[in-house]
């Protein structure tokens, strides 16, 4: 092993979007030596996706100013950054932390780093679109919202001409304004719930965040400008299709979230972008040990105190992670878990403009802790306005696949509940296989969860929902190069001794 | 009533209800939560040494075979056999002599010369020196079969409480009558300890203590594969470790096919109590023996990892009958890794047992009090 294959750093941080940009260049601003890793070719993540041939996200891309603010300071305070790089395992180690790290499809492997050793762990690994399965969802044309806005904001392309917008939420708004500025014909936006009467309840909570507010402006703005129709309380309950997706029905849904059938419409599309939210990406968080919560969007998220810090020591969350809150958000956190791993790690901070010292510090993080606490409330009003319809499972028929790895339908699932006496979703995972293919549950899991909890009346908890989303292994690799991870020398009397 | 809703347990559940008993059966979580859900399903005879369990283990090849064959589709019953290698000319020889002890005891053996072996699996090491192929070693998916015991012996009447966990047990003098459950008290004539590894503290409860420990094994699992491990294999040294009492980690590779197309790969013991961190050497080293074994292996995907704890006594045989300490109470646990192929002939077992007639086979060499004479280690 070369010794360039392994890296040493006070500060590992995992995922360089919004989150892991901001903590990693506050603990390098206070001279701690820091390591950054993301799958991505380039740093920004999901939300600052590089725009096609560009450096950095596409003009107009909310944040972009923040972006190359943060980008620059890494630079400045040498940031080490290993991009195109996944990592495959987290582990303690002594004091510390140990990463193993494989590089992606594409990346040249002669640069590849194996292993990232630090005594401090920052996980930003933030979140992906949340999935609901539809009878006809694993036609071709049938795509993840997120999916959908991240071949735009990297190719520039949007594949399809009429498409549908379905899910809850503001990101929906989101996507269907970039596609109808890209030219596609947005033919209608299904939000399942009717949020701005849910914003009406809490308006404080809305008031809190202003830059939200603006920003929702200008894509309602987008969307009136195209003559994009956007329905309230209406969800995609069947896409049709043979070889791709030719139509979809349009329902509206009662109170209780249930489709009035009487409402069925058939509406022609040939690109559906679904999108119920957001589930954070937990794998390292949940190996090491993390305790966990349930959220109020349904989602298991990391528990963190006002530095941060998850309950593992030297252990740090950020971003999406602590809870679906979006990048402003994020940046907060990532910022104020920099601070906390400086302070934790003994440093006066700013040492080398020599200008932040202690008591202005603890004033930035002061101001950064009731930023989070209102990002938090602005997220939990969004979370109330824009819940996963109740009666949601009533689309489903026998055949839907929930699981498209394994290809388990719906009737599997109902079986192992109904028959075989699974009462939890780990245990529908192991009787039926939902979530037992090549992406782990990650697709499905929160289906399979809402529908072990549909049919059996019990509320999910955080205990079942993280016995379901524990992946030793956060990325899939070859025996191979597990073989090789383990350096202990030992002497060998047969091939496998 | 019946202690624990694992493979052991629903087996207990399946023939006692099958025999007319009213069975109720508790575990403090869902069904097959614990070991059940953490081992390959394994069913196997080549593992064993002739003696008190090898009788065991061909009564449970009966059972499986015989008097269930009609579930077996079920839980993917499949009578792969078991191809057990030798890398070396002594390994062989000394693998030979198992295999001599074994088929004068009744086991279905043929030896393999390395030249036979790729006969059997097209993709082994060619560098092997020899081995023995098992008909009889068979598999099962080890929750399904779970399921479908509880599920059958719900249809005989039986009921499945989850959830709900013994806190003590209800006596009339050194009789047990029953149990208290954090869902309430149960009476019964018969309690069945089958908790699997949480035996030993059930037993602690009753008073009547059975040394039954936990040894952690870890399970690698592959992407779906196109057709390239036939058998279950494994390396000659893996009896050597199930054997063992060493507490230090020990692995010798065992890899197998199951129907979805992934490949488990084991095999790893530990004596570390309920430790759940899986430190990373012991993936890292079954990945590096599996792929001595099948070098094709090596650009497999492995998926993910889970683990688990085997409930094993200090003399590696498993405790099954009434205990005479405490009258009424009966035990079916301490099986290590051998629970599931074992779980059918146990349940068996104790089901003639608990009727009042004389078992297939003497239940002496697995007798709750026989540790009584020789304290166990802690």
């Amino acid at each position: 092993m070369r010794s360039s294959d392994v890296l040493t750093a006070d500060v590992a941080v995992v995922g360089a979007g919004p989150a892991g940009l901001a903590a990693a260049g506050e603990a390098a601003a206070a001279g701690l030596d820091v390591v950054v890793v993301d799958a991505g070719a380039r740093p920004g993540g999901q939300y600052w996706r590089h725009g096609p041939g560009a450096e950095g996200p596409a003009p107009g891309t909310h944040g972009r100013g923040t972006f190359s603010t943060l980008r620059a300071g890494l630079g400045r305070h040498g940031v080490r950054l290993v991009c195109g790089h996944q990592v495959w395992q987290a582990g303690r180690h002594d004091d510390g932390f140990v990463l193993r790290l494989r590089p992606v499809h594409d990346f040249p492997h002669d640069d590849a780093v194996e292993r990232v050793s630090a005594r401090r762990l920052i996980v930003c690994t933030g979140g992906y679109d949340r999935q609901l399965p539809v009878p006809g969802w694993d036609l071709p044309g049938v795509m993840a919202a997120g999916g959908a806005q991240a071949l735009l904001k990297e190719y520039g392309t949007v594949p399809g001409q009429r498409v549908v917008v379905a899910g809850t939420g503001p990101f929906l708004v989101a996507v269907a304004a970039g596609l109808a500025e890209a030219g596609a014909r947005v033919v209608a936006v299904c939000e399942a719930n009717a949020p701005v009467r849910g914003w009406l309840r809490r308006p404080l909570a809305a008031l809190g965040e202003p830059a939200k507010a603006v920003e929702a402006v200008r894509y309602a703005a987008a969307l009136a400008r195209h003559r994009v129709p956007y329905r309230t309380r209406t969800a995609v309950t069947r896409v049709h299709g043979d070889d791709s997706v030719r139509a979809v029905d349009l329902t509206a849904l009662d109170h209780d979230g249930r489709p009035r059938e009487a409402t069925r419409t058939t509406v022609p599309a040939d690109l559906v972008a679904l999108g119920w939210g957001f589930t954070p990406s937990l794998d390292l968080l949940l190996t090491l040990g993390a305790a966990t919560r349930l959220d109020g969007d349904g989602s298991l998220v990391v528990r963190v105190d006002d530095g941060q810090r998850t309950t593992v020591p030297g252990l740090y969350a950020a971003g999406e992670t602590t809870g679906i809150a979006g990048a402003t958000q994020a940046v907060r956190e990532g910022l104020l878990s920099g601070l906390a791993v400086t302070a934790d790690l003994g440093r006066a901070g700013r040492t080398g403009d020599g200008v932040d010292a202690g008591p202005s510090r603890s004033r930035r993080a002061a101001r950064l802790r009731s930023g989070v606490r209102r990002g938090r409330r602005f997220a939990e009003a969004l979370h109330a306005a824009c819940p996963v319809p109740a009666g949601w499972t009533a689309w489903l028929a026998g055949d839907t696949v929930v699981c498209r790895c394994e290809e388990v339908p719906f009737a599997a699932v109902c079986h192992a509940v109904r028959e075989l006496g699974a009462e939890d979703p780990r245990t529908v995972k192991m009787l039926a296989r939902p979530g037992m293919g090549m992406c782990q549950g990650r697709v499905c899991g929160f289906a399979t969860a809402l529908i072990t909890r549909h049919l059996t009346g019990h509320p999910s908890t955080a205990e079942a929902l993280s016995a379901f989303g524990k992946r030793p292994l956060a990325a899939p690799v070859t025996l191979a190069e597990l073989a090789a991870s383990d350096d202990r020398t030992a002497p060998r009397t047969a091939p496998w001794s | 009533m019946v202690i624990g809703a694992g493979a052991v347990g629903a087996a207990v559940a399946f023939f006692a209800s099958r025999e007319g008993l009213r069975v109720a059966v508790v575990d403090r979580g869902p069904i097959a939560g614990g070991t059940s859900s953490a081992g390959e399903g394994n069913i196997l005879v080549s593992d064993k040494e002739p003696g008190p369990e090898l009788d065991l283990a061909l009564l449970a090849q009966r059972v499986w075979r015989e008097d269930l064959a009609e579930h077996a589709a079920l839980w993917e019953f499949e009578a792969k056999g078991g191809l057990v290698v030798g890398a070396t000319p002594p390994a062989v020889a000394a693998l030979a002599g198992l295999t001599r002890r074994q088929r004068a005891h009744g086991v279905e053996v043929t030896d393999v010369t390395a030249g036979e072996l790729p006969a059997h699996e097209p993709y082994l090491a060619l560098e092997l020196a020899g081995g023995a192929h098992y008909p009889q070693d068979a598999q099962v998916q080890p929750m399904l079969v779970v399921a479908h015991l509880l599920r059958l012996s719900r249809s005989s009447g039986a009921t499945v409480t989850t959830g709900a966990e013994v806190t003590g047990f209800l006596r009339h003098g050194d009789t047990v009558t029953g149990v208290r459950t954090t869902r309430g008290d149960i009476g019964a004539a018969m309690v069945v300890n089958a908790a699997g590894p949480w035996a030993g503290a059930v037993s602690e409860l009753a008073g009547a203590p059975v040394p039954v420990l936990p040894r952690r094994g870890v399970v690698l699992v592959t992407q779906p594969l196109p057709p390239l491990v036939r058998h279950k294999v494994y390396a000659a040294e893996y009896v050597g470790d199930v054997a063992s009492s060493d507490a230090a980690l020990q692995t010798s590779p065992v890899v197998e096919s199951t129907p979805a197309g992934t490949v488990l790969i084991g095999s790893s013991r530990e004596r570390v109590g309920f430790d759940r961190t899986i430190p990373p050497e012991v993936p890292a080293t079954l990945a590096r023996k599996a792929v001595a074994l099948f070098p094709r292996l090596a650009s497999a995907l492995a998926l993910r990892t889970y683990f688990g704890f085997r409930p094993y006594c200090p003399d590696h045989l498993p405790v099954i009958g009434p205990d005479p300490r405490a009258p009424g109470l009966w035990h079916a646990c301490g099986h290590e890794g051998a629970g599931i192929g074992l779980s059918v002939a146990t349940g068996k077992l104790l089901a003639q047992g608990m009727t009042g007639r004389d078992t297939e086979l003497d239940l002496t060499p697995f007798a709750p009090d026989r540790f009584a004479t020789a304290p166990p280690v802690p």
